[in-house]
């Protein structure tokens, strides 16, 4: 396979989130705001990539037994340089994500991607599949915040867009409309791809 | 920030529920709630795993990490001591009650990369929780993730053979239903919050 088709199969086609399902907890938690989405879907993206790195240069050496484990152990040690980069360079931000940078490594997409993906193919490929996926779900988030914050605050990545007359649907910023605007997103993408086949 | 290990119990089923507010969890609670039994085992291991894992790590994050200065190192040791954990629960299970092994079982492996389990953990180092508190905040969180999956498991087996339009069958359905019960536990809010 080219490595352009790598990068849209899993960025796209074969979105985790809408397609799969998977690593919605933070999907939904982080995209009250823009920003933190943006954020959130960068951690991911790198740790995506390098994470798929690394499997992949030791899927040869690593006891099927232990497979999980090792997998993991990695993965933790990402997550851990994404957080203490935040906490260095951008502790507000650290502070409003929360738990939830610590929580990717529990993200289902990134064990996924290594059990289906890095665990079969040469590093390079992989590290260019971990980009896909990151980027397609970063799109996610970024689709969802920004429906939320635009209504739920009148603002965007902070900058107020709808002015004073706007009358801000306090709902969008709590954990109901989170689930309804994921929902919402899922049965669009869906209804034409059920309708053609 | 003093806080009753009692109140944090309630707040953690009702008015802060894991699942509802904060959305951990989501994976095998979308998978598993297909059926009423199935949800209430692996809701029942849920229960289990979480609050015996908030309490080994509050020892182990209070009297290791911190006085060794290696706080950064949480997030590896916290999904050691779970994993390791959950592993031991399966062994003790099968050499010692081969029945519940078999309903429990299945749903050990699952447990170790279910979020919520983290979460908790996260959650009770963030708020500076006390020992009391923090096994109050796992087991009611436990406890509210079992109440959220059972819910649904419920609903779901009553809407199964209603129409739905296609595009939302499964997933988006389920996200739906969640979205409706967590506006329902929105209203418990009033009641107390704990952040």
């Amino acid at each position: 396979m080219k490595k352009k088709d790598i990068f849209t199969t899993s960025a796209f086609t074969q979105n985790s989130v809408w397609r799969q399902i998977l690593g919605i907890c933070s999907a939904l938690a982080v995209t009250n705001l823009m920003l933190n989405s943006l954020v959130m879907g960068l951690g991911v993206i790198f740790t995506l990539a390098l994470s798929g790195f690394t499997i992949s240069l030791i899927r040869e050496y690593i006891p099927k037994r232990i497979r999980m484990m090792v997998q993991i152990l990695i993965i933790a040690s990402y997550v851990i340089i994404v957080d203490l980069f935040l906490k260095a360079y951008y502790p507000e931000i650290s502070k409003s994500l929360g738990p939830y940078v610590g929580l990717i490594i529990t993200n289902c997409i990134i064990m996924g991607r290594a059990e289906a993906f890095a665990g079969k193919n040469v590093p390079i490929d992989s590290m260019i599949d971990g980009i896909g996926a990151g980027v397609g779900y970063t799109l996610v988030l970024l689709l969802i915040a920004f429906v939320r914050e635009l209504f739920g605050f009148g603002s965007l990545f902070g900058i107020p867009i709808l002015g004073d007359w706007w009358t801000k649907w306090s709902i969008m910023v709590m954990a109901p409309s989170a689930f309804f605007m994921l929902a919402v997103l899922i049965w669009i993408i869906n209804t034409p791809r059920q309708r053609r086949g | 920030m003093e806080l009753n290990a009692f109140i944090i119990f309630f707040a953690a089923i009702f008015t802060s529920n894991i699942l509802l507010t904060n959305f951990l969890g989501m994976c095998s609670f979308l998978s598993v709630s297909k059926e009423i039994e199935s949800s209430m085992g692996l809701g029942m291991a849920v229960t289990f795993v979480m609050t015996v894992t908030s309490a080994i790590n509050y020892v182990v994050y209070h009297y290791v990490l911190v006085p060794l200065d290696i706080i950064y190192l949480q997030y590896i040791i916290f999904i050691i001591v779970i994993a390791a954990f959950v592993q031991l629960t399966e062994m003790v299970l099968e050499r010692f009650s081969p029945l519940l092994y078999y309903s429990l079982g299945i749903f050990l492996p699952l447990i170790t990369v279910n979020c919520a389990i983290l979460g908790v953990s996260l959650f009770m180092i963030i708020r500076d929780y006390s020992f009391l508190q923090a096994v109050a905040y796992g087991a009611g969180s436990g406890l509210g993730w079992l109440l959220a999956i059972l819910a649904l498991a419920g609903i779901r087996k009553r809407i199964k053979d209603k129409y739905v339009p296609t595009g939302l069958v499964g997933a988006g359905l389920s996200l739906i239903i969640t979205g409706i019960m967590a506006l329902a536990f929105v209203g418990f809010s009033g009641i107390v919050v704990i952040q």
